[in-house]
């Protein structure tokens, strides 16, 4: 049984973090090949290397592949497929948009963010918005994946694996990159973040977000939101943790002024330690709080920022 | 340009989903059903696109059983000028999976042969988020999902997509696939006089076999069960009492 891994790479970087988690999640299976594609991608690959369950690295480096475009993409993690019996990605946004082409492809049924390996075909992911998790067992030759990676642990660093060159597939011409607006930040990125403090519609405006941004600053947390928060125009769409959004599993998740639907909870349940600020003593978030604090924020929060 | 929306008949966002007791699935006879929201903004940003002179017709389709005639009345009330129901299922609790949809939709595409469809970027009852992406393959044309802004300039579309760490634009040659987010638009109700003239909207009906595909799943449901719980905690009364617990858990 081998494994064909695409690594997640933006700009040239290897982000490490989801490509552990999805390794981790994956080296039961059998030899993990990670793939690294970009514009520049041997360094990305170089570091991919040494994630601990690594066999092997490929490394394709065309401009083709600098933007994450879905449609150079699939066709060149298709034109690998030989000799993997798994097909895999962690489940960021790039590889939601490929793998499903990939799966499409190869005639096989994408298996959308597993939460769990039980064996090579048999794998658990969460359906209806988290209310339950569903097992389902594959029928195809080849499994194509995208790895949940708030559900695993990353793999540590091990021996560096060989790091070979391959060569690109053919461009399809079907779409063209036109712009990045990458929001530039200082905070560490959400979904990796070790703490997080999101705000929901109790925070009531997109000035009082900065409440949120100050506590989140003093913990040195990620900034995250609710649906409501986003619909209602407080957050940009990207801060978004549930369902619909990012998946999240810190140490650390401080729900603020967020009451706790369904979808939200989907999204960060999985967190260590959980604390709750909510005027509502109702609100369904107390009831998966660690620790609730009943009170108008506009005055905990900025209590809770000084004295931390 | 003719626009093709996808449309699927789902649990309604706003009803908590319930396991069976046999671990089959999720309970879904006698719950209530709507459009599946993310379809919504696609039929609406369709409609959109007709209003502003740029599409001239607008085609709903749903796959799924005979009630899906429901959700497709919905997108008729919403503007959609017409609609066409693939019955795949009889049983309310069948879901047949993306990589199936892809396949009758492209039976349906290739008969229709839009300029753009629409789609919505995730369904919320199996959350596969890969239907849009694998039309786009099996027809081999440009995909740009999770869209947040579409403009069509002649043969190409400009796409404003969600991704993480931001927002990235592309172009797509069309005919294209694209797939809604959230921000693209807020949908709008139908109107009453409107619901009553989506019920003389032409709705055609065809089956699975009629198109030739064959839909049984690859992937077998084993169990569907419910989350592990998570317990409640504590209540603090004030924020020095939570800031102390939170340094006795080692956290901050």
């Amino acid at each position: 049984m081998a494994v064909l891994l695409l690594g997640e790479v933006t700009n040239g970087e290897l982000n490490r973090d989801a490509t552990a988690k999805a390794v981790s999640a994956l080296k039961s299976l059998g030899d993990v090949t990670v793939l690294c594609a970009g514009a520049s991608a041997q360094a990305a690959g170089e570091a991919a290397a040494t994630i601990d369950g690594v066999a092997k690295v490929l490394v394709a480096e065309d401009a083709l592949y600098g933007h994450r475009l879905a449609e150079p993409a699939a066709a060149l993690l298709v034109g690998l497929a030989d000799g993997f019996d798994h097909i895999a990605a962690p489940a960021t946004t790039d590889a939601k948009n490929i793998m499903p082409r990939v799966a499409a492809l190869l005639d096989a049924m994408v298996i959308s963010d597993v939460s769990a390996v039980v064996d090579a075909d048999t794998f658990e992911r969460p359906v209806y918005a988290g209310n339950a998790i569903q097992t389902v067992k594959s029928k195809d030759a080849k499994k194509v994946l995208t790895i949940r990676t708030a559900s695993f642990d990353a793999a540590g660093d091990g021996a560096a694996a060989p790091v070979e060159a391959t060569a690109k597939a053919d461009d399809p011409a079907l779409s063209a990159w036109v712009a990045d607006e990458v929001v530039e930040s200082d905070r560490p990125e959400l979904t990796s973040a070790g703490r997080v403090v999101s705000g929901g519609r109790g925070v009531g405006s997109k000035d009082d977000f900065a409440l949120i941004e100050k506590l989140a600053d003093k913990l040195g947390a990620a900034v995250g939101a609710s649906r409501a928060a986003v619909d209602s125009g407080y957050a940009p769409n990207d801060y978004q943790v549930g369902q619909t959004g990012k998946v999240v599993a810190p140490e650390l998740y401080v729900a603020i002024g967020i009451s706790g639907a369904i979808q939200h909870l989907a999204g960060m349940k999985d967190s260590k330690v959980i604390v709750a600020i909510n005027k509502d003593e109702e609100a369904p978030i107390f009831q998966i709080a660690d620790y609730g604090l009943v009170g108008d924020l506009f005055a905990t929060v900025p209590e809770l920022t000084e004295k931390l | 340009m003719k626009v093709l929306v996808p449309v699927k008949r789902v649990i309604d966002y706003n009803v908590k989903a319930r396991v069976k007791a046999d671990g089959s699935g999720v309970d879904l006879a006698n719950v209530k059903m709507s459009m599946n929201p993310f379809d919504e903004i696609a039929v609406e940003e369709a409609i959109r696109l007709k209003e502003k002179g740029v599409a001239t017709e607008v085609v709903a389709v749903s796959i799924g059983v005979k009630q899906a005639q429901e959700t497709l009345r919905t997108a008729l009330a919403m503007g959609a000028d017409r609609a066409i129901l693939v019955v795949a299922a009889d049983d309310v609790h069948t879901d047949i999976e993306p990589l199936a949809v892809a396949k009758l939709l492209k039976a349906v595409i290739d008969e229709e042969q839009p300029g753009l469809v629409i789609a919505g970027k995730q369904a919320i009852d199996n959350d596969m988020n890969a239907t849009g992406q694998m039309l786009a393959a099996l027809l081999g044309w440009g995909q740009a999902t999770f869209a947040s802004k579409i403009e069509i300039e002649g043969e190409t579309a400009k796409v404003t997509r969600e991704v993480d760490g931001g927002l990235q634009t592309i172009e797509v040659k069309l005919p294209a696939i694209v797939t809604a987010d959230l921000r693209l638009n807020e949908p709008r109700y139908a109107s009453l006089p409107n619901i009553m003239k989506a019920k003389k909207k032409p709705l055609d009906e065809k089956t699975a076999a009629d198109l030739g595909v064959d839909v049984s799943p690859r992937l077998e449901i084993v169990s569907v069960k419910e989350p592990e719980g998570r317990k409640a905690g504590i209540k603090v009364e004030t924020v020095d009492e939570l800031v102390s617990k939170l340094k006795e858990a080692g956290v901050v």
